[in-house]
């Protein structure tokens, strides 16, 4: 398979590398930049665990062509903490037990975190909306609707 | 058209674990030299809290901070033998191997730090919050992590434990059939409210009341959340998820995640949770865990609610829109049974 050279902003770091002409941009990022936060779940854009951020829109990374991304800023879950500090939606998954096994936390905040950016305060409906594309087999999705919502309101400085 | 409200309620009495082979599960506690300490078990945690509950039993028993603990199920090639992640087992089987794993840890580091002090192990505790001290007099102590540093660089011991906990294989009876096949049992009930559109089969599940009894709840939130979560997966049992074709066609049928049918984010039914706590005398700390309890006893209570709406008895599920119409029209309508208050 032919490389081809892309460089791209990863969660703040310009990364340069080769990929495979038509690798999906999940398997990239995983095995070439080292980024282990996008998880493999259907592998056919059905699950939503590998949601990234491209440009800050939500895109299932596992039909994403990674050549597709050449110049353009990836935002996966492995960039949402500030250092020591975690993300709010981070914050707000944990406090209200909104992981379970944990397989679909990751494409959940980082489509949890395009509605925020877009919306900082949204209805339930939208949170409903902006994370239908996300499968969960253990929640019953309440809790995830429940923290998102609570995250918004720290953001904005609101009491839950 | 019209829509028929309906309630249905269903119990259940619940068997911990299965033992007609006898129920085995061993875990293997140990520390690391600056105090911490390793729970090593072949036990997967699914999503159910494995982890989290294992890791408290191993903190309570040691008498070391939660924080402290560690908790590996990567391998059943390397880590002590389990029978699994099944049965709704894994609280109680393992739990109880877990106790018994780490009573034994605790008792070779009170005896290290007790030849540090120089004092007799049975005069010492620990306070839960990283140091063991003499009863009485919490002066004189000894952090655990200079008894683990002490016991393994100066005394040359390890602080570990071993345990098992097994549940004999019961025989039956070869001319009554009796036996014993569970030693434990967790109970709930359940109440199912929903409407049933009478014109095009569809059922929507309104609200959930449940009570549970799973022995103490170890660790409340997840127990809350697993409740949550395993009647989601009954409603989806029940009303949704079939690899067969709602119609004719196999051609309309789903084939994979793209078209398997499950309720979504939009469909969640509000659930109100009562947990009565009843600690079992056999089971760790006396919690015995929801396990598939949580998503059982959905499924007959949507069933009976069905009926109770339009006069339908489906007796296989899923309860597709094509079954209920099929019966309504099989008895020549809707037949609401006994009206609601």
């Amino acid at each position: 398979m032919t490389k081809k050279p892309i460089s791209f902003m990863l969660n703040d770091a310009e990364i340069g590398i080769f990929v495979g002409e038509g690798a999906p941009l999940i398997d990239e990022l995983r095995r070439n930049a080292g980024d282990l936060t996008p998880k493999q779940g259907c592998n056919q854009g059905t699950c939503g665990a590998c949601t990234v951020l491209i440009d800050g829109v939500p895109h299932l990374s596992c039909i994403t062509l990674a050549e597709t991304v050449d110049g353009k800023r990836i935002d996966t879950t492995g960039g949402l903490a500030g250092g020591p500090n975690l993300h709010a939606l981070q914050d707000a998954f944990i406090q209200g037990f909104a992981a379970q096994c944990g397989f679909c936390t990751s494409g959940m905040l980082m489509a949890a975190k395009a509605l925020l950016d877009a919306n900082p305060n949204p209805s339930r409906d939208q949170v409903i909306e902006a994370i239908s594309g996300n499968l969960c087999r253990c929640t019953g999705y309440e809790p995830i609707v429940d923290a998102i919502l609570a995250a918004a309101a720290r953001l904005q400085g609101r009491a839950v | 058209m019209t829509i028929h409200k309906g309630r249905g309620f269903a119990c259940i009495n619940y068997p911990i674990g299965m033992n007609l082979g006898g129920d085995p599960s061993q875990a293997l506690v140990h520390s690391t030299p600056d105090g911490k300490f390793m729970v090593a078990l072949s036990s997967i945690d699914l999503g159910q809290g494995m982890k989290s509950v294992t890791r408290q039993i191993a903190s309570e028993t040691l008498g070391v901070p939660v924080e402290d603990v560690y908790v590996d199920t990567a391998d059943s090639d390397t880590g002590p033998h389990c029978m699994g992640s099944f049965a709704s087992r894994g609280t109680h089987r393992v739990g109880n191997a877990v106790i018994r794993a780490a009573a034994e840890a605790r008792k070779q580091m009170m005896e290290a730090a007790a030849e540090e002090l120089e004092v007799n192990a049975t005069d010492l505790d620990t306070d839960g919050a990283g140091n063991i001290h003499v009863k009485g007099a919490p002066s004189k102590s000894i952090t655990i992590a200079e008894t683990a540093i002490a016991a393994q660089f100066k005394q040359g011991r390890t602080l570990s434990g071993r345990g098992i906990f097994l549940i004999p294989p019961s025989e039956a009876d070869p001319e009554t059939g009796d036996m014993t096949p569970v030693t434990c049992f967790a109970h709930a009930a359940l109440v199912v409210d929903l409407e049933v559109d009478d014109e095009t089969g569809e059922v929507t599940v309104n609200h959930i009341n449940s009570a549970y009894e799973v022995g103490r709840a170890l660790n409340p939130k997840l127990v809350e959340q697993q409740l949550i979560g395993g009647a989601w997966m009954g409603v989806s049992h029940a009303l949704y998820e079939t690899t067969e074709p709602n119609y004719p066609a196999r051609d309309h049928g789903p084939e994979d995640f793209n078209t398997y049918l499950q309720p979504g984010p939009g469909q969640i039914v509000p659930h109100d949770i009562a947990v009565l706590e009843r600690p079992a005398e056999d089971a760790p700390y006396g919690g015995k865990g929801p396990g598939e309890m949580c998503a059982n006893p959905v499924l007959p209570a949507v069933a009976n609610a069905i009926y109770n709406a339009v006069g339908v008895r489906c007796d296989y599920l899923p309860i597709t829109p094509e079954k209920v119409l099929r019966g309504i029209r099989e008895q020549g309508g809707a037949r609401p049974q006994a009206v609601r208050a």
